[in-house]
């Protein structure tokens, strides 16, 4: 396939899923969450795993860049902008889900009026507000140069690099090396906070000691690490597609595709352990929501999409001798591997609430509020497909727009 | 729960909350805590600092302790009301499954006061199917616990849901909350349920039934779309709005929990647990409760006889 038809097909599905997820966020608007199928008891539904998955892929996308910006690894020098890029962009599209998920969206300035630091959610947002400047600043630094040099001509371009530029003039090799620094600085700083806020979306869960499927030690270990492997795939799947395509950067690609694999089979032990011990234990909350993961309704979830879509085949793929070389069959893998990780999350939220806390609950009352079935209502799944829309669409205008990776200097250590 | 607690921790926190009454300190926790049924797991974890050498000097009378340790409530229940202390009720129930039948009019009574529009419970009637069915039906109504340590309150990213200092209560600030349900997802007993915005045809036609407000917490608020408490966490208040100023209610008068008021059985019996002699203590004294999932340590302060 011709790298401009990947992007045609990029910007078109870009175009397609903002407008459908215009409707589903003029339904969310005009009636608030009449038209949610979640309820009291499974409280949380698709927008709250869209959001740990986008955090998620933020998370990843970041600590990956600091591979290169805070520990000089070479190999992965080609995709640090658009590494940081990506985790800027995700974490949008994560506040945004967790945004229409809010009973009062209007309310949301509350956190940071009014935190209550025993919750992790308010840590949460206060790390974010943190994270957000900290990759605005760590992305503007480095490419600062290439804005000014860019700003020089005449035209629209060149005017929205003076704005960006906000002033800066410097183009010397000097004001580079110290832009570097800034940079190795912020994203040395960053790893923390990346750890700190993505280890802190698990211990949301696993602090819930009322639901015992989250309830677990390994949540926080588990959260970061499926950042890793899907942040990393999303890499995959921009590199192939951006920039030069996956042709001129075949070898980043094939890069890549090694270091998800390590990181999505490090993944699926920490998985595994999770179900065996819990499964072991027989603890019965415990085992109900392994019961609704595995043999649930949804089973197909689990077995269909997150375990051959998202985890067995990109396996197969990163590990055969045939494919693991091929940048095509890396970035199939990556797709596979971003798609799969949506029933990850998915899985990590819904069969958790699924049960009820106290027998009988859901037959107590005839409401669908208080059911123990769920499954997202079209303009739940509308908006969610726009949030994935803004996504692209903004992946396409960063291409456009901001300076590429090329044009930096070869050597990233002071 | 109580007779648990290491006896002579309670011993010293009796001693020391009666030095500082005779001493005239300000009203400080510790004050309030003279009866050691006031105090919360966590506060007393909190304290033990304080009181570490009373404790060890305590333990050394082991005999005194046990008769002291009963003694407890009743001693303080008078500096309860004569000092200045934030804690000066602990509301509870103690419902005698027994005399529930399952006709669910506390589910109703509790609609009728609060006005909950449809999907929104304060109270429910579990009933737990049994294997035989000619086994007798256990039916459980189910308010909210206010648990003594409750895991809702502490994961409130704004702290709109806390409990109250003078009662125990556990309430909602729906001016402040957000509307996350984060507090649902931590809540052990299903107590809380969200207002995603339906009302019942009476309400949706615009009928005279959609001015009349619901009196909860005094706030007088009638349903209108998209405004709270539409988009909040809702929960059971034990009817607080009916006690009068000075935190009390009144059966006689009818100020009291629309559930416990209502039932037809009389198996949900309502009252303050500090209070030695309120029919809740004495139930509880005399007969063997049972609180749910004792094993999250929340200290649920609704008992059920068996």
């Amino acid at each position: 396939m011709h790298d401009r038809h990947l992007k045609q097909m990029f910007w078109g599905a870009g175009i397609v899923f903002v407008l459908v997820g215009v409707w589903g966020w003029y339904v969310r608007l005009t009636q608030g969450h009449l038209d949610t199928d979640y309820g009291s008891l499974i409280p949380w539904g698709l927008w709250v795993a869209s959001y740990i998955y986008f955090i998620g892929l933020s998370a990843g996308s970041f600590l990956i860049s600091a591979l290169v910006y805070v520990f000089g690894v070479k190999r992965f020098e080609a995709i640090g902008r658009t590494a940081l890029f990506a985790a800027l962009v995700t974490l949008m599209l994560a506040l945004l889900a967790i945004w229409a998920d809010l009973g009062h969206m209007g309310r949301s300035w509350h956190v940071l009026a009014y935190p209550n630091f025993k919750s992790p959610m308010a840590w949460m947002i206060w790390l974010y507000g943190a994270y957000f400047l900290l990759l605005a600043v760590e992305l503007w630094f480095l490419i600062r140069r290439d804005l000014v040099n860019g700003g020089r001509g005449s035209g629209w371009k060149a005017r929205v690099y003076r704005v960006l530029a906000l002033g800066s003039q410097e183009d010397s090799d000097v004001s580079v090396a110290h832009d570097r620094r800034v940079v190795r600085v912020l994203a040395t700083i960053g790893v923390p906070v990346a750890i700190m806020f993505h280890g802190g979306v698990g211990a949301l869960f696993g602090v819930v000691a009322a639901r015992p499927a989250w309830n677990s030690g390994l949540f926080p270990i588990l959260f970061l690490l499926s950042a890793l492997a899907s942040g990393g795939a999303l890499l995959v799947l921009v590199t192939a597609v951006f920039q030069d395509g996956w042709r001129r950067n075949r070898d980043t690609v094939v890069a890549l595709g090694r270091l998800v694999l390590g990181l999505l089979l490090l993944d699926v032990l920490f998985q595994v352990s999770e179900y065996l011990i819990a499964g072991y234990g027989n603890v019965p909350g415990h085992v109900a929501g392994l019961k609704l993961i595995f043999t649930g309704p949804y089973w197909w979830v689990f077995w269909g999409w997150q375990l051959a879509l998202g985890t067995a085949i990109p396996i197969a793929l990163l590990a055969a001798r045939r494919t693991r070389n091929d940048p095509r069959f890396v970035s199939l893998a990556g797709l596979l591997i971003a798609v799969g990780f949506i029933g990850l999350r998915l899985n990590i939220v819904i069969p958790a609430l699924a049960s009820e806390e106290v027998t009988g609950l859901a037959e107590a009352v005839a409401s669908p509020r208080l059911s123990t079935e769920y499954f997202p209502s079209l303009s739940e799944w509308a908006l969610t497909v726009g949030i994935v829309g803004l996504g692209l669409l903004l992946f396409g205008l960063g291409e456009k727009l901001l300076p590429q990776q090329k044009e930096d200097p070869v050597d990233v250590r002071p | 729960m109580w007779d648990l607690w290491p006896c002579p921790i309670s011993l010293c926190l009796v001693t020391m909350a009666s030095m500082q009454r005779s001493i005239g300190a300000s009203p400080t926790a510790i004050d309030g805590g003279g009866d050691s049924r006031r105090w919360s797991r966590r506060e007393l974890i909190d304290h033990l600092g304080l009181v570490g050498a009373g404790a060890l000097a305590a333990s050394m009378g082991g005999g005194l302790v046990g008769v002291l340790g009963h003694a407890a409530p009743a001693a303080a229940s008078t500096g309860a009301t004569s000092s200045g202390v934030n804690r000066k009720f602990r509301y509870g129930m103690v419902i005698d499954t027994r005399r529930c039948v399952g006709c669910k009019a506390c589910v109703v009574a509790c609609k009728a006061e609060n006005k909950t529009p449809p999907g929104v419970n304060y109270t429910v009637v579990v009933e737990d199917t049994r294997d035989n069915p000619d086994d007798k039906p256990l039916f459980l109504t189910k308010p909210c616990f206010h648990c003594e340590n409750p895991p809702c309150t502490d994961v409130c990213p704004v702290s709109a849901t806390f409990k109250r200092e003078q009662d125990g209560i556990v309430v909602i600030d729906y001016d402040r909350c957000i509307g996350c349900r984060y507090c649902i997802t931590a809540c052990p007993y299903g107590a809380r349920t969200f207002d995603f915005g339906e009302s019942y045809p009476a309400i949706e036609e615009e009928t005279a039934w959609a001015r009349v407000p619901s009196p909860e917490y005094r706030q007088y608020r009638a349903r209108q779309h998209e405004t709270s408490p539409i988009g909040n966490v809702r929960k059971c208040t034990f009817c607080l709005h009916l006690q009068d100023e000075e935190g009390r209610y009144n059966k006689a008068a009818g100020r009291w929990p629309a559930c416990a008021k209502t039932c037809t059985g009389h198996a949900i019996f309502f009252g303050d647990f500090q209070d030695p002699n309120s029919e809740v203590s004495l139930l509880l004294r005399e007969r063997q409760a049972i609180r749910l999932k004792e094993e999250l340590g929340t200290e649920p302060n609704v008992y059920y006889l068996l």
